[in-house]
């Protein structure tokens, strides 16, 4: 694989000036993480009751849709880069390595177009009865 | 290839004296995946049932919070089993919230005197061990009316 050019023997191996990049986005992820889920934790505690009506009203309002998805994006992205790195911290062998982060790369895809699928249709179309 | 037995290697974690910042250390990325993984999970689940209305939400707090007075004996321990994964997931979240603002903080480069690092490390448990407390005392008494 690649042994012919200087570009094909590199290439995959690792920095070409984006090397931070990884690290810096689980800064920016948790940063974000900091802000939306104080947001959600605060406004959860301040709700009168856990009842159906009282959640669903809460959560159709775009002050709170909004934050939500943003929250469901920022968080999923953040297991997106910490499983990453448990994973090559653990598993060793470079096929289990390889399905265990595709594996990884579903579920948070997944997750979250499920989360934000969720709450958009609930804001969008309203609390049904 | 063969490697040498008596080749120098870098000291590994056995070489040094146990201290809170390593305990601190191993426990983010502990809670890190308990929030990934039982955490969203259970927040996605919450999320759908509002969505999906009365019913599915009355499911969701039938088997996550109380089945009421007709709860089966598979519902009785759904629930127990929740109370005890949801006090899991706030008290990973305070930890890994808490951490995770001292990682950011060192990541500044602050705090690198052996004495601070001990003290953030402490700081970081007794924030998180109180933040619990508080919160599940909040929801047992306002929300489950224990």
């Amino acid at each position: 694989m690649g042994n012919g050019t200087n570009l094909g023997r590199v290439r995959g191996l690792g920095s070409a000036k984006h090397g931070t990049k990884h690290w810096v986005d689980q800064r920016l992820t948790a940063v974000g993480n900091l802000l939306l889920t104080s947001w959600l934790v605060l406004s959860l505690l301040m709700l009168p009751n856990f009842a159906h009506e009282t959640v669903a009203a809460w959560l159709a309002q775009p002050s709170v849709a909004v934050p939500m998805v943003l929250m469901l994006v920022s968080i999923f992205w953040h297991v997106r880069l910490g499983l990453q790195v448990l994973i090559e911290d653990y598993v060793h062998d470079d096929g289990n390595k390889f399905a265990v982060l595709t594996l990884l790369n579903f579920y948070v895809i997944g997750a979250a177009a499920f989360g934000i699928f969720m709450v958009a249709k609930h804001a969008f179309t309203g609390a049904p009865a | 290839m063969a490697q040498n037995p008596n080749r120098p290697i870098s000291p590994h974690l056995q070489i040094y004296r146990w201290g809170p910042h390593m305990t601190v250390s191993i426990f983010h990325r502990a809670t890190g995946f308990v929030l990934a993984t039982a955490g969203m999970l259970t927040l996605l689940w919450w999320i759908a049932s509002i969505a999906g209305g009365q019913e599915s939400y009355a499911g969701f707090q039938a088997w996550v919070v109380s089945a009421g007075a007709e709860a089966t004996g598979l519902q009785t321990a759904a629930n127990w089993f929740f109370r005890l994964l949801g006090l899991a997931v706030i008290y990973s979240f305070f930890q890994h919230f808490f951490s995770g603002i001292r990682h950011l903080l060192m990541d500044m480069g602050a705090g690198y005197e052996l004495t601070t690092v001990r003290t953030w490390s402490i700081a970081v448990f007794i924030a998180a061990l109180t933040a619990t407390a508080l919160v599940a005392m909040l929801v047992a008494s306002r929300f489950m009316g224990i």
